[in-house]
């Protein structure tokens, strides 16, 4: 096998395997039907937009949980951002996170809500390496002179 | 000219409606941008209520300065759920302007509420639509619209 079908089959058998094991779901393949010539780079932008955007959503709900008197409602309006960000981007296991989260923040549980946001950096941390390991995978296969299997 | 709505006579002249998207979420304001984009129209975003109503020459600082950008837009899809003001609430102050009432207002959201939903389309919402949004949605919005009217 050539070096780009090589690539082609391990971008594809990667992308298989973080559907199969939810890290992402169908709105990450909507994400990519929407990219096209007049926006190659789609993805990436809106992906890098996520990681940015999750980032200060997960200092924020840190430092939120920090007070001294925790206002719930802030603590809530965060993740239903972050649950709303992630949802978009088909970043299913960190969505599921936060839905859990959010039950906490209703019942005003503080150690559930630390526990829920360990819960959403570790699947943050895990979809992010994912996603730069894929798009790596894309970067190998364009360098190489081919192009991207689309999955049905 | 009926200007409320994506009508046929806008398309047949290739003008190409007007959208304005309003969300807190950059993301899904960047994903609607393109998906709207994607459907053939030209839009502007607003990151919440106010912004979308100083916009539309509606802000309360606005009563009797003219305004072109009312006349501009064909369709108003806003998030629901919004720090400040809601989508509802928005909706509400589109429908109270004279000049705005007309236009068809869109709220999302993600969260399935029957009473939101109906509250919403009572309170004069053309649809109401579940996100995450996707291709297919935005293009049976632009079908249904374009109905609507003429």
């Amino acid at each position: 096998m050539d070096v780009v079908s090589q690539l082609q089959k391990q971008f594809v058998d990667y992308s298989t395997s973080l559907y199969r094991e939810g890290f992402l779901d169908d709105q990450f393949v909507q994400l990519q039907k929407l990219q096209d010539e007049s926006n190659p780079d789609f993805v990436v932008e809106v992906v890098s937009l996520f990681f940015e955007d999750s980032e200060k959503l997960i200092n924020n709900l840190a430092s939120a949980l920090q007070q001294q008197i925790v206002d719930y409602k802030q603590v809530d309006a965060h993740v239903h951002q972050f649950k709303g960000s992630s949802s978009s981007i088909g970043a299913q296991r960190v969505k599921n996170a936060c839905v859990a989260f959010r039950a906490h923040c209703d019942g005003r549980n503080l150690e559930g809500c630390m526990r829920c946001l360990q819960q959403v950096k570790f699947e943050y941390s895990l979809v992010k390496s994912k996603l730069e390991t894929l798009f790596k995978l894309e970067q190998q296969i364009l360098a190489a002179g081919g192009s991207i299997p689309v999955l049905a | 000219m009926d200007a409320t709505c994506l009508s046929k006579d806008m398309a047949d002249h290739g003008e190409v409606p007007h959208v304005l998207a309003v969300d807190d979420n950059l993301i899904d304001r960047k994903l609607v941008e393109k998906l709207l984009k994607n459907s053939s129209c030209k839009v502007t975003t607003a990151e919440n209520g106010l912004r979308a109503l100083e916009y539309l020459g509606l802000g309360d600082d606005q009563q009797n300065i003219s305004n072109d950008n009312c006349s501009k837009i064909n369709l108003i899809i806003t998030d629901y759920c919004m720090p400040g003001m809601t989508g509802y609430e928005l909706l509400k102050k589109i429908k109270e302007s004279s000049m705005m009432r007309e236009v068809p207002v869109v709220i999302m959201s993600s969260e399935n509420i029957p009473t939101r939903i109906n509250k919403c389309l009572e309170g004069g919402a053309q649809m109401f639509m579940l996100k995450p949004l996707k291709q297919s949605d935005v293009k049976k919005l632009r079908c249904q619209l374009m109905n609507v009217g003429s």
